[in-house]
């Protein structure tokens, strides 16, 4: 993996104001004491201001140390936080993270022809690895609850649902290009979890009136 | 077939507005007040009357779950979790709640948290439901601005907050005590069972965890009464479920319907039927990945509900409906739900660390046919050591997929393996 390509590990990690401004709410959520609860959405924090400011999407050993910090917690539990849970990405990402649900309900509806086609767009031969150009890094995850729109190819934070290999092929050859990526949901026009061509229940026009309380 | 009218998600797709508004015009938060003045007694009391089973798997009675809670504080505080970690392969209901009628698991959440005498409840939803976060928070933001949740909920008297936490990617949060360890701000490893968390939970106060249809459907039931819900569906298997019916169909998609509907009535109708008929079919996954599958003979006949899929060795699990036709190499589609389960495991206790990561290899070579036959002896073998000797059922759930493949596919796998042998030369001892 090209790890030059991205910035190495800053100098110092300071929350911006965007972010103080989330961790104020947060920490009401919790009782008195119990701080290190807010340990995940710290996390999360700190990776979406790294995306804001450096494009990548990661969890610099130095900002974990803020989070210990800040919820008066030894690094070493935020460490454990931080490399427990998938999602927090301890290394650089690119700056489109695509990740591949591979797990059974999108295997059969041929997930293997996604994986083919990002290494084919993206230049990249294994999962784990960044593009040369750092555009893309490639994340092989579990099921992503999404398993009637099978398969699914998530990036950043949006579903893209009831892909194929052409689907993803355009897709990523659109974010190449340095177009926005598109709404995400169903590739193929499906109204969310209804079957293709329409629901074939709660066809009722109108939402219903409110049922009387039974007493 | 469930008429409309008896359908509880009536946004499950979203073709209508999911805002306060527009879940209002649906019937929700209607008369919340009313319920809440009926007292707790009264409320679990209908819960348990309607006869409502955990809709997140396990199918525990969630009337009764609700009565575990101390009817007297000592002093702490009282907590609900929502479990809204949705990860269980082939499950995909609790999305569309949090998306499409985020207010009626917020109002399910008042009335089951004022049930069970809590103060707050947490709404643990899976890191990757991102934009469903997002929903959900708005329409808590706008249930506090309408005065519904918070100080005086629903002008009850009744204090009541609602928090959304949103995990980080681990199946294994979706475990009752796991979920519990995470909200608390640590890895997600389950908790030695006694105490429970009724007991002992969120820090150290009493507590209870509810999968998200399974509050979601409380104000329902308390509007239209414990006996409409109990007479649909079959006994002791009662009222309307959310399925999700994925793999080789025609039209995959989520679904209410009662329980106890025929496996095959709910593939053709809605789903569009088996791609290329009904003879085309292999073999079912009929609740999520960690139910055994049942074979074609089997989907023929078998109801959905807790306990036909029980009797035959299988199981309603969340309702997860994974299809398999013909072309399916059904050894290698098992083999990847045990490689989800290797790398799942959190590690905690040995049988499941080291026998997921044992089970999965073993399986990945049952599909290449590169093992001996008396492996698959071995492979049961080791399920069975596994299963029932750790302290979550993640274990087990690794487990019984692969003894539901020996019981009904063994001659596949022993083909395999004569195959393998047959195909390849013969080379030097590894």
């Amino acid at each position: 993996m090209a790890d030059q390509e991205f910035p190495a590990e800053p100098a110092r990690f300071v929350f911006d104001t965007q972010s103080e401004a989330e961790i104020a709410k947060v920490l009401a959520r919790y009782p008195q004491g119990k701080q290190a609860s807010a340990v995940l959405p710290l996390l999360w924090l700190v990776q979406r201001q790294m995306a804001r400011q450096t494009g990548s999407a990661w969890l610099p050993r130095g900002a974990m140390d803020v989070v210990a910090h800040r919820l008066e917690m030894p690094p070493i539990r935020v460490y454990e936080v931080a490399t427990f849970y998938l999602m927090f990405n301890t290394k650089p990402v690119g700056r489109y993270h695509l990740q591949l649900c591979t797990t059974t309900p999108c295997w059969l509806r041929g997930s293997d022809d996604l994986v083919a086609a990002c290494k084919k767009v993206a230049g990249i031969r294994a999962f784990g690895e960044t593009s040369a150009d750092g555009l893309f890094t490639m994340t092989e995850v579990e099921c992503l609850g999404a398993c009637v729109n099978a398969p699914i190819l998530q990036i950043n934070d949006d579903y893209y649902e009831d892909m194929d290999g052409e689907l993803t092929v355009a897709l990523l050859e659109r974010l190449q290009r340095g177009e926005a990526p598109p709404a995400p949901g169903s590739m193929i026009g499906r109204q969310t979890s209804a079957p293709v061509g329409g629901a074939t229940t709660l066809l009722d026009a109108a939402p219903r009136t409110a049922q009387p309380v039974t007493e | 077939m469930l008429s409309d009218s008896d359908r509880i998600f009536t946004n499950l797709y979203g073709q209508h507005d999911w805002h306060l508004a527009g879940a209002r015009a649906r019937g929700d938060w209607d008369g919340t007040a009313s319920i809440l003045a009926r007292g707790r007694d009264a409320i679990i009391e209908e819960m348990k009357n309607s006869g409502l089973r955990g809709r997140g798997g396990a199918g525990f009675p969630t009337g009764m779950k609700w009565s575990f809670m101390p009817k007297k504080s000592d002093g702490r505080p009282a907590y609900l979790a929502v479990n809204a970690d949705e990860s269980e392969p082939g499950t995909c209901k609790d999305r569309d709640i949090l998306r499409h009628d985020p207010h009626k698991l917020i109002e399910g959440s008042l009335i089951a948290g004022f049930a069970m005498g809590a103060c707050a409840a947490y709404i643990y939803i899976r890191g990757e439901f991102y934009n469903e976060m997002v929903v959900l928070q708005t329409a808590v933001d706008e249930a506090y601005a309408a005065g519904l949740i918070g100080r005086n909920a629903c002008g009850s008297s009744y204090d009541f907050e609602v928090y959304v936490h949103r995990g980080a990617g681990a199946y294994i949060c979706g475990e009752e005590t796991a979920l519990l360890e995470s909200l608390e701000g640590k890895k997600g490893m389950p908790r030695l069972k006694p105490p429970f968390p009724a007991a002992v939970g969120l820090y150290g106060c009493p507590t209870t965890v509810n999968n998200v249809e399974s509050i979601a459907v409380a104000p329902t039931i308390m509007r239209r009464g414990a006996a409409w819900f109990s007479a649909l569906g079959r006994p002791k298997n009662a009222g309307t479920k959310l399925f999700c019916i994925s793999g080789h169909v025609n039209k995959p998609c989520n679904v209410e319907e009662e329980l106890g509907i025929p496996l095959r009535e709910l593939i053709d109708k809605y789903a569009g039927g088996v791609r290329g008929g009904w003879d085309n079919l292999l073999a079912v996954i009929p609740g999520g990945a960690s139910v055994p599958l049942i074979p074609r003979e089997i989907c023929d006949t078998v109801l959905m509900d807790f306990d036909s899929l029980r009797e035959v060795k299988s199981g309603l699990g969340t309702a997860a409906v994974m299809v398999m036709d013909k072309s399916t190499d059904l050894i290698r589609a098992i083999a990847r739900l045990s490689q989800f389960y290797k790398h799942e495991s959190c590690g905690q206790c040995t049988p499941c660390r080291e026998g997921t990561g044992w089970m999965m290899r073993v399986m990945y070579r049952m599909a290449e046919g590169r093992a001996q036959v008396s492996e698959i002896d071995m492979l049961e073998q080791v399920t069975r050591q596994v299963e029932g000797h750790t302290i979550c059922a993640l274990g087990d759930a690794a487990a019984w997929p692969i003894q539901g493949l020996i019981r009904h596919f063994r001659p596949l796998m022993e083909a395999r393996i004569a195959s393998y042998r047959s195909q390849s030369l013969p080379v030097a001892a590894e």
